[in-house]
């Protein structure tokens, strides 16, 4: 089961997160900052597997974007990886190039999109073009 | 009137939308939190208006605020309010802030249930689906009672988005509610044959989480499963069906056999050509259904080991190819790949030590990888292959490892582990406990670990076990109390200090076997002591009165009865130091001791013999208790603890009271089922206070094989003068055990072994190979013969008689799974019964007011 998805920058500034178990407000600001340094720890060779505390992390870093994932054991780790992977490729496909700006701006369709995919820390959905049916729908009847 | 609506307006053209706010913050990089307050007060300001966008509006920035970590729990009511607004953009915004920061704590979920049941039945499918989406975030155990129908009924929808993502949401609704499982599990399992593969994929995952937990039920799904195996293409699906067999595969040994053909199959065609470096990309994930292979074909072999006792042909081969195929992925230049195949190998060391151990040589190397995930991985696969023969070895590399490692949590890591390995199965592998002791001594030289009392436990389990080795062991530990840097080390509370406490103990105990117990005794009552933890000292004072025991064991015989007194004079000067400390036991004890040395003092000078006496007080084996002795104490017969050990009060008086006046009646009633309630409650409270002073109490040892009794002190140390010992340079010091002596003194034990046993009986030989059958190695270096140079002593442990070693207690009562755990084949229900009874169920939750609040506020 996936625990929590996040999106921290270099400097530890969260863009994006999401959490399918519930913690604390107060200790999710020590969550991430602990889950970014240990990302930012590693060295490019190195796997992207990393045992956090309960938890393994997933990770994947795009620019400057560490996107974080949070699994328990069960979860295989590699479908996960590209699970994230996915993601992003959603993302750009929407944003035409998307950058961390991007994602910032427009932070609730890209809790649409996320929601699209994840539910309840299960995959429900893979395929790009019904990811962004919904969006896209959504966006005419705002134009209109 | 009329300018205030202008106003009004107006000032709505200066609020912020979420952009604006988030350019804000970007702009105010050094007064980030100034800025953010003013903002929080404007959304204040916007959210006590009554126009709905404006709401709306503020919710969302609240989002983004809570994502950079401000409470905003205090806006919960206006959520639910934008929540219910009928324009879908706004009502999003809604459910995204509370599916972020509502949780079960949160008391306005029970407004919403009204709302959400409303959406559900919406015409419009992403009303349902943001609903459903945020639902799943926020689900308390009202809430899946309520709206589990529904979302039942959902499950059928005609949408396929809708049925996905209700047949996902209802195994969060389980595990709130489990009696919702019974009644939709008939509907999920039809989901499982839906034309849609997204709907198929979610009831596949539902039913392998439930399934993960309570296999048995889920049998019966086994050969649809198969089906979908066979048939679909999607990945992700595959790897969940492949996990549920691995799952199920122990309960039914014929599906092993059923699925070695396939899974073989599956391995061949999609790894044979992934692994080229182009494709690597593409079939990435392809590669990920390697370690869910892995688990079904261990769980396939040992399902076909206990079926068939001849043992098939195949499933050797399997476990071989999947070795095989692992250390292709092992040797791996990706990080990835490496790790996953790692951790496949360490899934199939548990049952097939053999076919992964001809593979050492490529674990160690992982050891020395700079990734530390890897090396973690390659340290657990370490564990199952250590032997009698490498132990020594593997260990010495790990200890290099440790003095590389500097001040990080892999060091830790590596302290564990090398104890692990070292202590498993009994210290099975262990063939010179003088080694493994120092060892231990080595490690406590780790400056800021976290496991001295790990260490400590291990030393102490030795001392104990191992008869042989006490002499040495006391030895070591004598220079232990005599060094300085463990007393001005961290005082942690698990710091390394914690080792002075087993140093002490044994000390203490096996002190027959010390050279010069009057010096052991002087350094446990240097006044540095007194810096130490409380429980340390208590030890301490403690101990230094069984060596005085000793001590005076030692001087009275001879007619050296001023040592002796000279010992009684360093106590009683030195206790009074401890009498006065802070700590309550180190009081007690101290008190007690001095008192009882005054005491013995007033006999020495009057002549009399008093060693004999002294040692009295600390005669008697401890031996290790096992650890749930305790509760194996059988109650005796005629005992019944149910019943009242008074008479029950009367219950003949509440009838005559009853028609007399209001408030004298109500009083007596009470009191007395008070009274016999209190008792019961009294008895829980009283067994949870006594486990909590258990647990509080640092010296009730509970799993620790030192005994339970309290300790026992011998008197008697020599004056020795302190020698500080130079530790900068670690392995060099004199006096210290080197173990790589050890490494060369067990090879050439080992030879001399060897040659004996080649003069002994050749046949004697023979028979032994024979009858351990085909799987030893011939010649004599096979594992089996080397004997070991100490033997553990004691290896059980004790028990209260009669008692049989179960351990059916250790399953969490908590735990929300267990509730699942239903036979669903028993109940086959109709679909009308279910309806009938979930809404009777609704009706009657109705009754009891839950709904009446929402029925009055949400229209």
């Amino acid at each position: 089961m996936i625990k929590f998805l996040l999106m921290i920058n270099k400097q530890g500034q969260t863009r994006l997160s999401k959490y399918y178990d519930h913690v604390d407000v107060g200790k999710r600001a020590a969550l991430e900052a602990n889950v970014v340094k240990c990302c930012l720890f590693r060295k490019k060779e190195e796997c992207s597997f990393v045992e956090y505390k309960d938890y393994k992390l997933v990770y994947r870093q795009y620019a400057a974007l560490f996107i974080v994932v949070g699994i328990t054991d069960d979860e295989n780790e590699l479908s996960i990886y590209e699970l994230v992977h996915n993601f992003i490729e959603v993302l750009d496909k929407y944003f035409n190039r998307v950058s961390e700006l991007d994602i910032m701006f427009n932070l609730d369709k890209v809790h649409i999109m996320l929601d699209e995919m994840i539910l309840n820390g299960c995959i429900v959905e893979t395929n790009k073009n019904r990811i962004l049916a919904p969006l896209l729908a959504l966006d005419k009847m705002a134009e209109s | 009137m009329a300018l205030k609506i202008v106003k009004g307006s107006i000032d709505r053209m200066f609020d912020k939308n979420l952009q604006d706010l988030v350019r804000g913050i970007r702009n105010h990089k050094e007064d980030e939190a100034k800025y953010i307050s003013t903002c929080i007060d404007e959304i204040k300001q916007e959210l006590k208006q009554d126009n709905i966008a404006v709401k709306a509006n503020a919710v969302c920035k609240l989002t983004y605020l809570q994502m950079l970590g401000y409470d905003i729990s205090w806006a919960a009511f206006n959520i639910v309010e934008v929540m219910s607004s009928s324009k879908f953009t706004y009502k999003r915004i809604g459910y995204l802030a509370a599916s972020q920061c509502f949780h079960e704590g949160t008391d306005v979920i029970m407004l919403t249930t009204n709302q959400i049941r409303k959406d559900l039945s919406s015409p419009n499918q992403y009303d349902t689906g943001v609903a459903l989406t945020g639902l799943s975030c926020f689900v308390t155990p009202d809430l899946a009672r309520d709206l589990a129908n529904d979302i039942m009924t959902l499950m059928s929808h005609t949408k396929p988005y809708i049925r996905k993502k209700a047949v996902l949401i209802m195994y969060k609704v389980f595990l709130k509610y489990p009696e919702s499982l019974r009644p939709a599990f008939p509907r999920l399992k039809e989901k499982l044959e839906d034309p849609d593969p997204g709907v198929q994929s979610a009831a596949v995952n539902v039913i392998c989480e439930l399934a993960r937990r309570n296999p048995k039920n889920y049998l019966s799904l086994a050969p649809l499963f198969f089906k979908l195996m066979t048939s679909s293409t999607n990945n992700w699906v595959l790897i969940k069906i492949i996990k549920l067999f691995g799952a199920l595969t122990p309960l039914e040994p014929r599906l092993g056999k059923k699925l070695i053909e396939p899974l073989t199959n599956l391995i061949h065609s999609r790894l044979v050509i992934t692994l080229h470096r182009a494709s690597v990309e593409k079939n990435v994930c392809l590669i990920g259904l390697v370690l869910p292979i892995v688990c079904v074909c261990v769980c396939v072999s040992n399902a076909v080991l206990i079926s068939l006792s001849s043992g098939m042909p195949n499933h050797s081969a399997s476990i071989q190819l999947c070795v095989q195929k692992l250390r292709i992925l092992i040797e791996d230049s990706d990080q990835n790949l490496k790790y996953l195949g790692l951790l496949a190998m360490s899934k199939i060391l548990k049952t097939h030590p053999k076919s992964v151990q001809s593979h050492k040589d490529l674990i160690l190397q992982c050891l020395d990888d700079k990734d530390e995930s890897i090396r973690l991985r390659a340290l657990d696969l370490l564990y199952g292959m250590v032997s009698k023969k490498n132990l020594m070895e593997i260990v010495k590399k790990l200890m290099l490892h440790v003095d590389k490692a500097e001040g990080t949590t892999y060091r830790d890591e590596l302290l564990t582990k090398i104890i692990d390995i070292c202590s498993q199965s009994n210290y099975q592998y262990i063939t010179n406990f003088e080694w493994y002791i120092s060892i231990l001594v080595e490690l406590t030289r780790l400056e800021g670990t976290r496991h001295g009392h790990l260490i400590a436990s291990q030393m102490l389990d030795v001392a104990i076990r191992v008869k042989a080795i006490r002499g040495f062991a006391v030895a070591q530990m004598a220079m232990l109390l005599d060094s300085g840097h463990l007393l001005t080390g961290n005082m942690q509370r698990n710091g390394i200090c914690e080792v002075l406490y087993a140093a002490a103990w044994i000390c203490g105990e096996f002190s027959e076997h010390l050279d010069d117990p009057m010096q052991t005794l002087e350094a446990m009552l240097r006044p540095k002591v007194a810096s130490l933890p409380g429980h340390i000292q208590a030890v301490y004072v403690q101990n230094a009165a069984k060596l005085f025991a000793t001590v005076l064991q030692k001087h009275e015989g001879a007619t050296d009865s001023q040592a002796a007194q000279d010992t009684s004079q360093l106590l009683i000067e030195r206790l009074p130091l401890f009498v006065q400390s802070a700590n309550l036991e180190v009081q007690e004890r101290a008190s007690c001791i001095l008192q009882l040395v005054k005491y013995i003092q007033k006999l020495q000078q009057k002549d009399v013999e008093v060693a004999e006496e002294v040692s009295a007080l600390f005669a008697g084996e401890l031996n290790p208790v096992a650890p749930k002795a305790q509760k194996k104490v059988p109650v005796p017969e005629g005992l019944d603890l149910d019943a009242w050990i008074n008479e029950p009060p009367s219950e003949s008086e509440s009838e005559d009271e009853k028609p007399k006046a209001v408030f004298a009646k109500e009083e007596p009633k009470q009191s007395r089922a008070r009274h016999i309630e209190v008792d019961e409650k009294e008895l829980a409270r009283r067994r949870e206070a006594r486990k909590q002073e258990q647990a509080n109490n640092p010296f009730y040892i509970k799993s620790s094989p030192s005994s339970q009794k309290v300790y026992q002190d011998a008197p008697g140390v020599e004056h020795i003068p302190v020698v500080q010992i130079d530790l900068s340079v670690p392995l060099k010091v004199p006096g210290m055990p080197m173990s790589e002596q050890y490494l060369k003194l067990e090879e050439e034990r080992r030879q001399k072994e060897r040659a004996d046993k080649k003069k002994k009986d050749k046949k004697k030989k023979k028979r032994e190979k024979r009858g351990k059958g085909k799987r030893d190695d011939s010649g004599p270096e096979s594992e089996e013969d080397i004997t070991p140079a100490h033997q553990v002593d004691i290896v059980t442990e004790e028990m209260p008689e009669n008692a049989l070693p179960s351990d059916d207690d250790d399953k969490d009562p908590n735990d929300p799974h267990k509730a699942l755990d239903i036979d669903l084949d028993k109940y086959v229900p109709s679909a009308e019964n279910t309806l009938h009874k979930v809404t009777v169920c609704m009706l009657h939750a109705e009754k009891q007011g839950d709904l009446s609040i929402t029925r009055h506020f949400l229209v």
